[in-house]
């Protein structure tokens, strides 16, 4: 009986006629079909769901927890048993926290240094990738490694001689500092390097021989083939800059000047028990970052990829 | 016929002349490209790198002109309790944070490394962490901390353990707690490059290790973790280098207290440096938490080398 509805079946099939295949059934045949080895990597596979489930779940408790908190009162934030869900949600923590701290302005200052320096950062590091990796000339190599030897070197190893210099300019507790500082990272040339090492040097040659110079290869050439490893640097450098917290500490010491990490820094040193709010400043310092990381997540991954495995 | 000739006619006597206007002319195009970064570079770490060095070897404080003093630096530091506390929890974080990182990303790294559906929200959930503020981060653990009716706690007491400990306000706690958060922060970065070197590996040698008979176990145990070795290198290097220069997440999460039992040498050399203004015993500091990492750095370079051949 079975053999022969099967066969049926498959001729239907065949000539593209007759009824659809009911799929329960098709799911029971393809089940038994099935070799014992699949049938076990299937389970493995729900297994292994299973788990990932849980254990994501597991470690987005503290960002649960913060978004949770954030729409509570502070006295709802620390209680016994644990409210996941609050009560009652206090939407207007996300209004009143513009007057209660100047976020704005924070935000603005936090953008402000972010897009500066994200900006400088790809232009001159990409501009030097191109004159380590396409450019030969002596003396080349050594520089490199002078850059590629500063990355080993700690930043806070140099981060006092930083600041006498910073001092002596008379650029502390001022944008300028920070810029000037984070600006020309050998981290910057050293990705875009990577990257430009495996565009082949033939692509360029072509174009020297079509008459372009070396400033139109990188214009016309260079920078469209790697707009990848471009935008790798230009999120990593823009959420590097936005979370830093070090740097601003040291050199923004009035209000005005202060980034989005500084405010909310010092708004829990001024109101701990101010729970729901610290939460909610938590939140709006994270929303850009997580915006601009799902926008670019697979730069991110790329950019990881390629400056640390050839590393 | 005749374009191609005449070059090979010409150039041999033009050849050495016009190689080296060649190359001068190279030079100069490469410095163009290179100069907007390297005048940053040089002035704002190259020149305080080298100055660091020079530094250390000298007294200098807000008040009072640069003098050389040898070694005295090192002396009074040698001499001093705060650095050897410093150094010990520098040194207790770095044996917490590195190994617990390193097994929880390649964990992650072995779940996440397979065609599923939705593998990729996994996957960008767990590296989310690395790239949240560390602000944030700092204050949220903080309070998942809190020793009362901290969340954490809370579920302490309720799987049994009826004195859970005090974390960030004990001393002996506090340095647990931040290793903890650190942990959970830095492992998605890790798990990517995990997951880099897991793709690396070609399907071929589990199959033939399938076909010999070998256990799940013994895959792991003889084709993974020596194909990993690699990647286990880097990430070693790089998860002991960061340890050592653990800095903003102490600060914002405990500012090295309860007293100084999370204090390390990052934020010494900080308090010395640029709180007290004395600028050379700082960097004494400096150098000597340059030299551990690059003798961590050298000596892991050495064991991958020896293991290679």
């Amino acid at each position: 009986m079975t053999n022969m509805a099967e066969d049926l079946k498959a001729e239907s099939r065949l000539l593209g006629t007759g009824l659809p295949p009911n799929s329960a059934e098709e799911d029971r045949r393809t089940e038994r079909r099935r070799s014992p080895r699949e049938q076990k990597k299937r389970t493995t596979d729900l297994v292994i769901y299973a788990a990932l489930v849980v254990l994501v779940a597991a470690l987005m408790v503290p960002f649960i927890w913060m978004v949770s908190s954030s729409l509570k009162e502070n006295n709802q934030v620390l209680t016994v048993p644990i409210q996941w869900i609050p009560t009652e949600f206090v939407w207007s923590n996300y209004t009143d926290i513009w007057t209660r701290i100047p976020m704005m302005g924070y935000l603005q200052n936090s953008l402000y240094l972010a897009v500066i320096i994200t900006c400088l950062q790809v232009l001159t590091g990409s501009l030097a990738a191109y004159g380590f990796s396409k450019v030969r000339f002596p003396g080349r190599d050594v520089l490199f490694l002078a850059y590629i030897g500063t990355i080993a070197v700690p930043w806070q190893a140099y981060m006092v001689p930083q600041y006498i210099m910073m001092q002596n300019l008379g650029l502390t507790n001022s944008f300028n500092a920070l810029i000037l500082l984070q600006a020309f990272g050998a981290f910057g040339v050293f990705l875009m390097r990577q990257y430009y090492m495996t565009i082949p040097d033939e692509l360029c040659e072509a174009a020297r021989i079509d008459g372009l110079s070396e400033y139109g290869i990188w214009a016309r050439v260079i920078l469209p083939l790697s707009k990848p490893a471009l935008a790798s640097l230009a999120l990593l450098t823009f959420v590097n800059t936005w979370n830093d917290y070090m740097g601003p500490f040291i050199y923004l010491t009035s209000n005005r000047l202060w980034t989005v990490q500084l405010g909310l820094r010092s708004f829990v040193g001024q109101f701990d028990a101010e729970y729901a709010m610290i939460m909610t400043g938590s939140v709006i310092s994270v929303i850009p970052i997580l915006a601009i990381f799902l926008i670019g997540q697979r730069y991110f991954i790329q950019g990881i990829a390629t400056s640390g495995m050839k590393g | 016929m005749s374009t191609e000739t005449i070059p090979s006619t010409v150039a041999p006597a033009v050849h050495s002349r016009g190689n080296r206007k060649q190359a001068r002319r190279n030079t100069l195009i490469g410095w163009t490209f290179i100069l907007p970064n390297f005048l940053g570079f040089l002035a704002f770490t190259l020149i305080p790198v080298l100055a660091a060095f020079a530094l250390s070897f000298m007294e200098w404080t807000s008040f009072t002109a640069p003098k050389w003093v040898g070694l005295a630096n090192f002396q009074r530091m040698f001499a001093s309790d705060s650095f050897w506390i410093a150094l010990r929890n520098t040194v207790v974080y770095a044996i917490g944070h590195v190994p617990l990182t390193m097994a929880l990303a390649l964990l992650l790294a072995m779940l996440l490394n397979r065609k599923l559906k939705g593998i990729g929200f996994f996957r960008v959930a767990i590296f989310f962490p690395y790239i949240t503020s560390l602000v944030a981060v700092a204050v949220v653990w903080n309070m998942l901390f809190s020793p009362d009716n901290g969340p954490i706690n809370q579920f302490l007491t309720t799987i049994g353990i009826a004195n859970p400990p005090g974390w960030t306000s004990s001393s002996d706690w506090a340095l647990p707690a931040v290793i903890i958060t650190s942990v959970w922060r830095d492992m998605g970065y890790y798990m990517v490059l995990y997951l880099a070197g897991l793709q690396a590996i070609p399907a071929e040698l589990y199959e033939a290790a399938e076909v010999d008979g070998a256990s799940a176990w013994q895959r792991f145990w003889n084709v993974t973790i020596p194909s990993l070795r690699p990647t286990t290198f880097f990430v070693v290097v790089m998860l002991t280098v960061s340890s050592f220069k653990v800095f903003d997440l102490i600060v914002v999460m405990t500012n090295g207290g309860p007293g100084r039992s999370t204090t390390v040498l990052s934020q010494l050399i900080y308090q010395e440096g640029i709180g007290e203004g004395k600028f050379g015993y700082s960097s004494a500091i400096s150098l000597v938490l340059f030299l551990i990492v690059l003798t961590v750095t050298v000596l892991q370079f050495k064991i991958q080398q020896r293991r290679e051949r």
